[in-house]
């Protein structure tokens, strides 16, 4: 039947080969098949031609629910109804996103973050952290895998870039006075973040297990001998009973000297715990820099005659939605 | 002039973000004094005209009253910040083409390096090995930074300079900082790559790096230099501790150079904060507790330079040495 109604089903004369009543139903059969075919090309023509505005398409509106046009409506929606982005306020201080004040270098931080732990989960799919395996890895790595010196360069100098940055934000938030009331417990929340920063920094010298690291490491972790109290050779820590095999440095390395135990737990702190902590951390200080009021500044000048003498307990600044009524 | 060891000392890749930090930061440090000269500028217009306060859109940057305070933060935030992201990951591909992540022997305990060098970030801890003993530099100080920094918002109630560049309005503050952020770290940082040799001796810019040479210490205690023996003690203790006299006497000596110290450092940080009549208001409005805590933390801050020239100028080792620690 195929073939029969094949290439040109409307020009075949009605009735035809077929006969007693089937041929009613063929006809009304390619009558069908021929609408079908027109509606079909109409469609899909139609279709194509809402492509070239995806926007339009299910598809797209189940992803991002707003149109992305220069209204201002849509503009603050596209913001604040995606996850990532509504990290953000729709609206900034028009002066601040300038690079002048902030010199963008918390987020840039933010964005070594993200390129450290994206570089560094493709570098643990070549790591061991085994005496055995470490170093030959990173041989490995750097031969062999293909982009693999790549990988590891950008790791490295992304992680020593990460430190000048977060360095120089500190700079920066301390000169623009940005700690200042309502901003005190962000600034603490910031040095905790740069702590953990140089932590994971550390504890990535120690991994390709070189003489590099291995020396580091040992010079850093010797310090950690004389903490007083419970260090081996620190102040009263030998009054305490501390000895190579018991104090903090032992705790460290999970041993006495820098080995297989200590490759492990530098290995475990660096890819798991600190960047969770970290991240955590950093989830925190974002979420306070918004709960604060937002980045401090650039703030219209202050003078000295305007400072007013308090009286009292400080009030209390921050009026989350929906607390209104608890508000005298 | 040994031209070949400054080159190997500044091109070692991993030495290569403090060449790096040594323009940033005079950068960054002179970018932030700019707009703190300007806003300094509009400070002193505004205070002497106090109609003109009143109209003046009160920033250095460029105004319109037709123009609206907040911009969407789609484009107009945003933009910048995949720019500034597409920026970096240029500088970090440019950068990891053309140098190679240092990947020295495999470990060996048995073969020390020589210099043995912390990583770059805690170089400036290592070079407060030279002035302190290690639970000091090691322990205490980075606890003391870390506490210290994380006071300083509790601290500093200058009630001015919050959300704008100013030097004027906030000098102890902001001297404070660049003492400890450059002077104290980033410095120090700079002496520990660049000047410190193998066996962590003095090398200048230039000098060659000789791993066999030996510098005779001459260090001594301050005891030493007094001549304290516990001769006087050893009379009037009783027959039994007598040999222990010279330890004694060392111990009672030694607090009273760290009184002194502790004394003159508070007047030091009393006369600086009395300079101008504006700090003399700011002091008034401090309360016990914040004084204290700044008076403590500015006081441990200042011994770092002093313990410096007290061994680089006059060769002094310990000021205080009992039988459990020495300071
Ligand atoms: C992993 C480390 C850090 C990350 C990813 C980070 C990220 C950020 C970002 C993206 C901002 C928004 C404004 C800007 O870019 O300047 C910010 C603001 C802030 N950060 Fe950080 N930061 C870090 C470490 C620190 C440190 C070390 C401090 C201080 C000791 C600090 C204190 C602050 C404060 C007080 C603000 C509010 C500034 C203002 O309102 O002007 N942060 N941080």
């Amino acid at each position: 039947m195929a073939e029969e109604n094949g290439g040109n089903g409307s020009s075949a004369p009605p009735g035809g080969a077929g006969g007693n009543g089937s041929s009613g139903r063929k006809t009304g059969v390619r009558e069908q098949v021929t609408v079908l075919k027109e509606t079909v090309q109409a469609k899909t023509k139609e279709q194509l031609e809402e492509l070239k505005q995806p926007e339009k398409t299910q598809l797209y509106r189940s992803i991002f629910r707003v149109k992305h046009d220069a209204e201002p409506r849509n503009r603050a929606l596209s913001v604040l109804s995606n996850v990532f982005f509504h990290l953000h306020p729709a609206k900034v201080n028009r002066d601040a996103v300038r690079y002048n004040f902030t010199w963008g270098m918390g987020g840039i931080t933010f964005y070594l973050f993200i390129v450290l732990t994206f570089t560094g989960v493709l570098l643990m799919f070549y790591y061991h952290p085994s005496k055995v395996q470490a170093f030959r890895d990173i041989l490995y790595l750097e031969n062999d895998v293909p982009f693999g010196k790549l990988l590891r360069n950008m790791h490295r100098w992304a992680a020593h870039l990460m430190i000048i940055a977060v360095w120089l934000h500190m700079f920066r938030v301390f000169l623009t006075g940005s700690y200042k009331r309502p901003r005190e417990f962000n600034w603490c929340v910031g040095v905790l973040l740069m702590v953990l920063t140089l932590l994971l920094s550390f504890t990535g010298y120690l991994l390709p297990d070189d003489q590099l690291g291995f020396w580091a490491v040992t010079v850093g972790t010797n310090m950690a001998r004389a903490t007083p109290l419970l260090g081996n050779e620190g102040p009263f820590g030998s009054l305490l009973g501390m000895t190579p095999y018991n104090d903090v440095r032992f705790a460290l390395l999970g041993g006495s000297i820098v080995d297989a135990n200590a490759l492990l737990r530098a290995y475990i702190w660096h890819c798991i715990a600190i960047p969770l902590i970290a991240g955590i951390f950093m989830g925190v200080h974002f979420w306070r820099v918004r709960k604060d009021g937002g980045i401090s500044g650039p703030a219209p000048i202050m003078l000295e005659s305007e400072i007013k003498e308090e009286k009292g307990p400080r009030p209390v600044i921050l009026k989350p939605s929906g607390m209104d009524q608890f508000q005298k | 002039m040994d031209w070949r060891q400054i080159w190997e000392v500044v091109s070692t890749p991993d030495n290569v973000p403090i060449v790096a930090l040594l323009f940033l930061v005079p950068f960054y440090t002179w970018y932030a004094f700019r707009q703190a000269i300007a806003n300094d500028q509009l400070i002193a217009i505004i205070g002497s005209d106090p109609g003109y306060a009143k109209s003046k859109y009160r920033k250095t940057q460029p105004w319109d009253p037709k123009w609206e305070r907040e911009v969407h933060t789609w484009p107009y935030l945003m933009r910048m910040e995949f720019l500034v992201a597409i920026i970096i990951t240029i500088i970090l591909m440019v950068w990891s083409l053309t140098l190679n992540a240092p990947l020295e022997e495999p470990s060996n305990p048995n073969v020390t390096m020589n210099p043995a060098k912390a990583p770059w970030y805690f170089l400036g801890l290592q070079e407060m090995l030279v002035y302190f003993d290690p639970w000091i530099a090691g322990v205490i100080m980075p606890t003391l930074i870390i506490v210290g920094l994380m006071a300083v918002p509790y601290i500093d109630n200058n009630p001015l300079g919050n959300g704008y560049y100013t030097y004027r309005q906030r000098r102890f503050a902001i001297w404070t900082f660049l003492v400890g952020f450059i002077g104290l770290w980033v410095v120090m940082i700079v002496i520990g790559t660049f000047i410190r040799g193998p066996g962590w001796m003095w090398f200048w810019p230039g000098q060659t790096w000789d791993a066999e040479r030996v510098d005779y210490a001459v260090n001594r205690n301050l005891d030493e230099v007094f001549g304290i023996n516990g001769h006087w003690l050893a009379h009037l203790l009783p027959a039994s501790s007598a040999p222990n006299a010279a330890i004694w006497a060392r111990v009672i000596f030694g607090i009273f150079p760290l009184a002194i110290f502790f004394v003159l450092a508070g007047l030091l940080i009393h006369k600086i904060c009395m300079m101008s009549e504006f700090s003399q208001k700011l002091y008034k409005r401090m309360s016990i507790l914040q004084l204290v805590t700044m008076y403590t933390f500015l006081i441990l801050m200042i011994s770092l330079p002093v313990k410096i020239l007290l061994r680089l100028v006059f060769t002094i080792k310990y000021i205080w040495v009992t039988p459990w620690f020495s300071i």
